[in-house]
């Protein structure tokens, strides 16, 4: 991790109170934006998340410190993710793939 | 014999253990919720049409909760920095406030989730459909205030185009919003009665079930929490590099407290 | 000098020097990883004979359907009354004994499943072996967080402890299969599934905080020197069972947590709309049985990959020891073993093949499963070749491997037609699966734990166990193990089904002459053989038990500390190792298996030693 020392720690200090400014702009955008009403679901469901990745994005790198992290830790953030995102696209895949001759919905 | 790297970081890995340690449980932490935001999707595409509800919870309310949280990943973080620059009195100040903020969330989610066990959606014999606040019940009928009624076939989809046809209703007649009069239901008139808790559908069922869960986790997160401001501070004056590394470890577990949160509010009270 | 000598021995000695923690502390809540793993093998191995209790009961239903069972039967009618069935004298009317009735045959199937993956063969495996064995192996004096790890020991023997408390509650343990599916699981009016439920959730959690542990362990305390490529194996192995256990248990407490809602909070999270069981069900619908099974078997492929690892890596340390030469091909080793933990979150659904999912998501399971049978054969590949040019030492452990390495094999191979989802519609939920995973499993996994307490004995006591015995011991579980487990892929191909009280009698020619494609005398002969063979198997493991607690005090005592002549760190310690493991702190000068190396002047060279 970079230096402890004071200078580095009051510096991220001003840093960790613009990234609190940055998520309450954030979400006061995300309440606003589902005032919107777009005709595509998937385009309202793509912006709220889309919004919701960029906050925890800033939450992640700046309060929890990974932007100064070390490689490991990217790494089982990084197999994680992949699990997450396999174990989320197969199960909706599978409820959605019916067989040519079925008589489920 | 001690177990090394427990405070300094291990030259070739840049970590301390209990920092490897709590990423390691985070990610079990995000196969958790991540499952159980999975049940959410797979639950909500194969719901039958009209039968998700919308709109349900209080929007207002859940841009404080969040709000609320957000405030408190600020002080945590910055009750480490304190720490780090040997301010203890700080540190003291901002870990208090990050613990009052969890109270206040786990407060205000208490408040809502008592505001829908009250809430009452019944079927009545004559195919319509009323969910309000119960006021008063009896052997004999029940009192709903802010009442909706709706044909009960439409399904719970249907609210919110009810609630604006009732919005233009009233505004024809001059009223600005809805506001009915309580209405008083007979008990022989329903046929079927529910509240709205984890019972009444899956959208219920997932949704207490994830605020829930990540209550949970903001209860244990600020015993934690509390224990480290109050008599767990003591470390501070053995061994303050030591007592640092638990607030920040307790720290990460906090932020990504408020990471679920940020992806639970947009979804479960915007989508 | 002797002042840094007398230092060095009094820090090695200070466990019981300045501070004897007495008993609670020292082998009740004790934060050694090395008594934590002597901990966590006892009760494991307890366990595994509580499931094998179990399945000798099933087995003579399975065989003599509707017979009393003599002795067992009035006991279990005392503790678990109304689920044994009275069998009469047809002639007197008199109580003859007790038979085994469907709901027992049905909860002691389910806990039988339970007990032995999440009870025994897992805790044994992983948490047992692991913790005695790793932080030796590394050069490590404990685990990272010593406290977590008797956190996980006591929460993992609270969640067994729950379990086994089911059998003694108004209507009997949990009955609706290992898996536990809804419906059916939580439509059972009985509390058996609620305990399951809770104790599955502690169990989760124990191994969660287990696998957190060994990852930040093997990750942080490596010796000096002890790069990841010198590594031993059985590490390598445990390293990556840790991650599956890390990333793969939580959507099974998901899962497990649904259920319970569903059961105690009214929810219907797996029960459809229109669900009827005697009658219309009085739930809200909109859910998904499907979802469940999802849950469940995203946990329930890696768990099986859980189970075979720990003993791929005890086998290939027994290996390398015994043949007197480095294991073949370690790269491909650690590559394969890591690709499979990879690949094996990616493969569930080839448990479901028959729940009506669509062709094209069939085919992406099937590829992936096919797929990863590749660093499974190379796994195994590399053990076969590790035989050729060795110097090969017959000794107990060594049998045992050895025995392994064909028997996983079998078990593997034939699951490779039930990884195709054509040969699957035919073969799903008959005896061929059950022969399928109790060779991986049972000659397979539990053969390479014998071996390891075989091996690791003289270490943990300073005595090995009769060699003897040890022998007659592998020698009748190897011949039963295959007697009772072949027939059963016969019994599956021809169409028997899982799960059947009575040994498919209601489905055999025999009782149903004018039927077409009932179950085939011959067949229905076979589970009197098998269950003959299975009494055999189990009276095979007296000498066993007898063996390891005897050899503790009149077993030949082991010529030094490394009897086994083993280059690994776990040898180059006192015997027992006391409080703190090693005498001076460990560096790391070569790797895992530099045995018979030209010119040196022992066949074998510690990892600790200078070159």
């Amino acid at each position: 991790m970079s230096g402890h020392g004071p200078e580095e720690i009051k510096k991220a200090m001003k840093k960790y109170l613009m990234v609190f400014g940055i998520l309450i702009v954030g979400t006061i955008v995300t309440v606003l934006a589902s005032y919107i009403h777009f005709d595509s679901f998937a385009l309202t469901v793509g912006l709220a998340l889309l919004i919701a990745t960029v906050k925890a994005s800033f939450v992640a790198l700046y309060f929890m410190h990974l932007i100064d992290e070390r490689k490991s830790i990217y790494l089982v953030l990084g197999f994680t993710t992949f699990f997450f995102a396999g174990l989320m696209i197969l199960t909706i895949w599978a409820s959605g793939d019916k067989p040519l001759y079925s008589v489920m919905p | 014999m001690e177990v090394p790297y427990t405070v300094k970081n291990r030259p070739d890995t840049g970590l301390y253990n209990a920092k490897i340690g709590i990423w390691l449980f985070l990610a079990s932490e995000v196969m958790l919720f991540g499952a159980l935001f999975s049940s959410y999707i797979l639950l909500r595409v194969t719901a039958q049409e009209g039968e998700w509800p919308t709109e349900l919870l209080n929007v207002p309310i859940g841009t404080v909760n969040t709000i609320v949280l957000i405030l408190s990943s600020v002080t945590v973080v910055m009750a480490w920095a304190s720490l780090k620059l040997n301010n203890f009195k700080k540190f003291k100040l901002y870990q208090g406030l990050t613990v009052v903020c969890a109270l206040i969330f786990v407060l205000i989610k208490s408040y809502e989730y008592r505001d829908k066990f009250t809430h009452h959606d019944v079927v009545l014999t004559d195919g319509m459909r009323v969910d309000g606040h119960l006021v008063e019940e009896t052997d004999e009928y029940i009192i709903l205030s802010h009442p909706l009624e709706y044909p009960a076939e439409k399904g719970i989809g249907y609210r919110p185009t009810a609630i604006k046809l009732a919005d233009e209703e009233a505004k024809a007649h001059g009223d600005g919003h809805h506001h009915a009069e309580d209405r008083k239901i007979m008990l022989a008139d329903i046929e079927k009665r529910t509240t709205w808790g984890p019972w009444a559908n899956t959208y219920f069922a997932i949704y207490f079930t994830l605020t829930g869960l990540h209550a949970l986790h903001v209860i244990g997160g600020a015993l934690v929490m509390a224990y480290f401001w109050g008599p767990g501070s003591r470390m501070w004056k053995k061994n303050p590099e030591q007592f640092a590394n638990r607030i920040e470890v307790s720290g990460l577990f906090w932020h990504f407290v408020d990471l679920v949160w940020i992806f639970l509010f947009p979804i479960l009270y915007l989508l | 000098m002797d002042s840094t000598e007398a230092k060095e021995h009094h820090d090695a000695g200070h466990g019981h020097d300045h501070h004897d923690p007495g008993f609670m502390r020292k082998y009740i809540f004790s934060t050694d990883h090395k008594i934590i793993g002597i901990q966590y093998g006892l009760t494991s191995l307890l366990f595994m004979l509580v499931g094998f209790f179990l399945i000798a009961v099933m087995r003579w239903s399975i065989a003599f359907p509707g017979e009393p069972l003599p002795v067992i039967g009035t006991i279990l009618n005392t503790f678990m009354s109304g689920m044994t069935s009275p069998v009469l004298d047809p002639n007197t009317n008199e109580l003859i004994g007790y038979a085994i009735s469907n709901d027992l045959y049905n909860s002691f199937g389910a806990m039988h499943g339970t007990i032995m993956v999440f009870l025994a063969v897992v805790p044994l495996a992983f948490a047992a072996f692991g913790n005695y064995v790793v932080p030796l192996q590394i050069g490590a004096i404990d685990m990272a967080f010593p406290r977590l790890n008797m956190a996980s020991y006591h929460l993992f023997l609270l969640g067994g402890l729950v379990m086994l408390g089911s059998f003694f509650i108004p209507g009997g343990p949990a009955q609706a299969g290992w898996t536990s599916y809804s419906p059916l699981a939580t439509s059972i009016p009985t509390d058996g599934q609620l305990y399951w439920l809770i104790a599955m959730v502690m169990i989760i959690t124990s191994s969660l905080l287990g696998a957190v542990n060994f990852i930040a362990t093997i990750i942080q305390l490596r010796a000096p020197g002890m790069t990841w490529m010198r590594l031993p194996f059985f590490c390598w192995a445990q390293f990556v069972t840790a991650f599956l256990l890390l990333l793969a248990f939580p959507p099974l407490e998901v899962g497990a947590l649904l259920q319970l809602m569903d059961r105690v909070a009214g929810t219907s999270f797996y029960l459809p709309t229109g669900l009827a069981i005697t009658s219309m069900q009085d739930v809200s619908g909109g859910g998904s049985p499907l979802l469940y099974q999802h849950l469940f078997w995203f946990l329930g492929h890696p768990e099986v990959y859980v189970l075979i690892l720990p003993a791929m890596g005890v086998v290939s340390e027994i290996i390398a020891n015994n043949t007197r030469k480095p294991i073949w091909g370690y790269r491909s080793l650690v590559y394969s073993t890591l690709v499979l933990g990879f690949l094996s979150f990616i493969v569930w659904a080839h448990h479901m093949y028959l729940t009506g999912m669509g062709t094209k998501i069939s085919t992406f399971f099937q590829t992936t499963t096919m797929i990863i049978s590749i660093p499974s054969v190379i796994i195994l590949t590399c053990l076969f070749i590790s035989l050729w040019g060795g110097s090969i030492r017959f000794n107990t452990p060594m049998l045992f491997a050895l025995a392994f390495l064909p028997m996983f094999g079998i078990g593997g191979l034939t699951g490779l037609p039930l990884g195709f989802n054509y040969s699957d519609i035919h073969l799903h939920d008959t005896y061929y699966v059950i022969g399928h995973f109790h060779y991986v499993v049972a000659p397979g996994t539990i053969f390479a734990l014998i071996a390891g307490i075989y091996f690791w004995y003289p270490k943990m006591t300073g005595r090995y166990m009769s060699e003897f015995w040890g022998k007659v011991h592998f020698w009748c579980s190897f011949v039963f193990m295959n007697l009772t487990f072949q027939p059963m892929f016969a019994q599956g191909m021809a169409g028997m089904l899982r799960r059947m009280a009575d040994g498919g009698a209601g489905y055999s020619v025999a009782n149903n002459p004018d039927a077409i494609g009932g179950l085939a005398d011959h067949l229905v002969k076979l589970n009197g053989n098998i269950t003959f063979a299975a009494y055999a198997l189990g009276l095979s493991q007296i000498p066993f038990i007898i063996n390891l607690f005897y050899s503790i005090f009149k077993g030949k005592k082991a010529e030094s500390d490394n009897p086994w002549q083993s280059t690994t760190l776990e040898w180059q310690t006192p015997t027992p190792p006391p409080h703190g493991n090693f005498t001076t702190p460990p560096k790391v000068y070569s790797g895992p298996y530099e045995y018979s190396v030209p010119g040196s002047a022992q066949d074998y060279i510690p990892q600790n030693q200078k070159a």
